[in-house]
């Protein structure tokens, strides 16, 4: 059952890769969604297994690579945070599956796209499930691999390939701190195996290895370097640039990669290795600060957004940093709950995105659609639904893990603590629960309330999506009301046994308890802030009277914020444009055509024929000339012989011979 | 009164004007072919000086060798002299510069 879940993707992509001209295009969607649909049926059984009955399996298949000490197997652990993630992982592949089949429908590649996402899916799983960091890393880089893929699934627009190549680069960025973490954790723990490692963890809370002289702490530098991976992975602030131009792809695939799973990898990274990063004060301070402002990068940009799919992407990297700073925390098991929930109404929102746009003939600009609430009931209701369950309205699904993370924050900068970064977070954060409010309003008031801005002809062809597309929209619609409720308890219920041993917190930073007897006006903050928020976008929406167009510093803010704060042209300036200079003029133009070839075959080349033609003019033709150079030579070869035969001066054959040649040149 | 010193000077000091006879000249070739036979007639002489001052047989008979050896050099170059003034009808040195590199 535990192999088979992980090797039937595999299946169905190799099959409707390879086969998909002999199975066409229903036969590989049919057989490759029965392959994932199968994968949920038998993690959700694993889940019962695993969480609710509390056994973990591990599995080990065959031994990969063997030398010296360090000893590799295929082999395959299934704890609590692994189950999850695999509900997770099937159950959004599985809809989206279901959702692209009609998506695509008019599509050529069908059968490619079905073989990337089952692909993805596979290299996901494979993601989750290793029992040891090497055998990650293989998921961890073919996840990135599917999502160059992916993204570039229309490889004829520049557009898309110049975001797949950038989703690729950047990830890329990431996962060359990860390399770095797994050899140094080679070189630390000697081993690679997450079971050795997190056992011998606290035995190296102090221990210093020198590198260029500097003492390191061996579980500090590990902590961050993995964090760099997650960072590129989960966009966080200062590798986001990717994440928002990936939306060139198809929706489903923004839904899949950008809102459930390829992103989450990082989180669940840092949740993974929570028995390393605890021992850290300074990485867990690390995750608090960049958390906290990706959160409110992430919302403030969303917010001034005017692409549908942008908005949303944007959201999405503000919800990872929410998830990120949980982790900074010391809750992982709330941020693995935040990052289920938000795998559920993300995935929603991002197919309703898809809906709308498909509705609209594959328009995105949200300023250029309005009303559609007349023509699009059902996708404004589960939009409606995400939306709401997005901003923490409460007892939805994003209330109970969302509100959590706030409240945690709040515990440590309330209580005598002493937490000074968490204060950060939570004001970052709360700010972030504002923005996130706001975003999602004007996204729904632009998308359906607004004034029609859809063209005539557009509109005559708007319709509802066929039920194929709304099945999935309607499944997650109930997940993004009930999974936080239902699964409230297990994840993160007091005193709740269902981590196990998956996950590590030491006693000094457990806050989890206090956050629950919080005072209540506290509690109200979120709650009032996204309120706010609506009321706000609402309101600026509606007014019809728009003063604040007309303040220069109002434009030149939301020109800023609007321009995602400049990172990408900054990037772009200061980054990209001198390294490729850098390639281009020093390491191209400089040393390989220049240096290396002047003193080697080119400059060879040149110089031969022109020392040649000097020589060759000595020869003139006139006898006495070549008399001159008889006696000349006689001349030198005697005085030669007599300075080396009389050892009185420091001039030895070469030296002469090389004033000859001098002497020639 | 035979001072060995002079006979090497001798010898060399018509060696060397010979060389500077073949320098300085650059019209006549004639005069090279003299010049050249000059430096026989050095050679010879240091020869038979040495062999005299070593007494040794030896250098009398390099020098009686070198004498037929000039005669035959001589005579091929005046011929090859006379079929190339037979051909350009100029013998001046200057000119011979067909072979240049």
């Amino acid at each position: 059952m535990y192999i088979t879940l992980i090797w039937l993707p595999l299946l169905g992509s190799l099959v409707s890769g390879f086969g998909g001209r002999w199975l066409g295009r229903y036969g590989a969607n049919i057989f490759s969604t029965t392959c994932v649909i199968s994968s949920l049926i038998l993690s959700l059984l694993i889940f019962y297994e695993i969480g609710l009955c509390g056994v973990t399996c591990q599995l080990s298949l065959a031994s990969w690579i063997n030398v010296g000490s360090l000893s590799v197997k295929w082999g395959f652990m299934f704890d609590s945070v692994t189950a999850v993630m695999l509900v997770v992982i099937t159950s959004i592949s599985s809809l989206v599956h279901l959702y692209s089949i009609s998506y695509m429908e008019t599509d050529p590649h069908c059968p490619r796209f079905m073989a990337y996402l089952e692909i993805f899916t596979f290299f996901m799983l494979i993601l989750v499930t290793a029992d040891n960091v090497l055998q990650m890393f293989l998921g961890w880089e073919g996840v990135g691999l599917a999502s160059y893929l992916l993204i570039n699934f229309w490889f004829t627009r520049l557009a898309a390939n110049q975001s797949a190549i950038k989703a690729l680069i950047v990830n890329r960025v990431g996962d060359f701190g990860l390399s770095l973490a797994i050899f140094t954790i080679f070189y630390v723990f000697s081993s690679v195996e997450y079971s050795t490692i997190f056992s011998i963890v606290p035995f190296f809370q102090y221990y210093y290895f020198s590198f260029l002289n500097f003492k390191i702490n061996s579980i500090t530098a590990i902590g961050l370097l993995l964090f760099v991976g997650a960072v590129g992975k989960s966009a966080q602030l200062g590798l986001h640039t990717w994440l928002p131009d990936a939306m060139e792809g198809p929706t489903p695939v923004s839904a899949l990669i950008h809102a459930a799973t390829m992103v989450t990898a990082g989180v669940f990274l840092i949740i993974r290795f929570s028995p390393l990063i605890e021992y850290s004060f300074f990485v867990l301070r690390t995750l608090i600060i960049f958390g906290a402002m990706t959160a409110i990068f992430g919302a403030m940009t969303g917010a001034f957004q005017n692409d549908l799919k942008r908005v949303i992407a944007y959201s999405t990297c503000s919800q990872l940093g929410y998830m990120i700073f949980a982790c900074g925390l010391s809750c992982y098991n709330v941020s693995m709950f935040h990052l289920t929930n938000h795998a559920f109404f993300k995935a929603l929102l991002f197919l309703s995105a898809g809906s709308i746009i498909h509705a609209v003939s594959d328009e995105q600009d949200m300023r250029k659609m309005g009303s559609l609430i007349k023509i699009l009931p059902l996708s404004y209701s589960v939009i409606l639904i995400g939306s709401l369950a997005l901003t923490g309205f409460p007892f939805l699904t994003g209330f109970f893990s969302k509100d959590f993370i706030l409240e945690i924050a709040q515990v440590s900068s309330y209580s005598n603590l002493n937490n000074n970064f968490s204060g950060l977070a939570c004001w970052l954060g709360s700010l972030a629960v504002f923005f996130t409010a706001f975003y999602s309003f004007r996204l729904l008031y632009l998308t359906f309330i607004n004034n029609c801005n859809v063209s005539r002809v557009k509109i005559s062809l708007i319709h509802e999506s066929n039920l194929l597309m709304l099945i999935p929209l309607i499944i997650l619609a109930l997940g993004s009301i009930f999974i936080g409720y239902l699964c409230k308890d297990f994840f993160i219920g007091p005193g709740t046994n269902f981590w196990g041993v998956s996950i590590f917190n030491l006693p000094s930073y457990t806050n989890q308890i206090e956050a629950e007897y919080l005072p209540v006006k506290i509690k109200w903050l979120p709650f009032f802030l996204s309120t706010l928020g609506i009321i706000l976008a609402i309101f600026l929406n509606i007014s019809i009277y728009r003063w604040y167009k007309n303040v220069q510093y109002y434009n030149f803010l939301t020109f800023l914020i609007s321009k995602k704060w400049y990172w990408d042209s900054l990037y772009g300036k200061f980054l990209i444009r001198p390294i490729l200079n850098f390639g281009y003029s020093v390491s191209f133009k400089n040393l390989d055509r220049g240096f290396i070839e002047i003193i080697g075959p080119y400059g060879l080349m040149k110089i031969i024929p022109s020392w040649a033609g000097m020589l060759k003019k000595i020869q003139t033709g006139q006898i006495t000339h070549y008399l001159f150079f008889t006696v000349l030579g006689l001349c030198f070869f005697s005085i030669v012989l007599f300075l080396t035969s009389a050892n009185h001066l420091f001039i030895s054959v070469p030296f002469i011979l090389y004033s000859v040649l001098l002497f020639f040149i | 009164m035979y001072e060995q010193v002079n006979y090497i000077n001798t010898s060399t000091l018509l060696f060397l004007i010979s060389i500077i006879g073949i320098f300085l000249n650059q019209r006549n070739i004639l005069v090279m072919l003299m010049s050249l036979e000059m430096m026989f007639l050095a050679v010879s002489f240091n020869f038979i000086f040495s062999s005299i001052l070593l007494d040794d047989i030896a250098g009398q008979i390099f020098s009686l060798l070198i004498l037929t050896v000039a005669a035959a050099e001589s005579s091929i170059g005046l011929a090859i002299l006379v079929i190339y003034y037979r051909i350009r009808s100029v013998i001046t040195v200057e000119l011979m510069t067909l072979m240049s590199g």
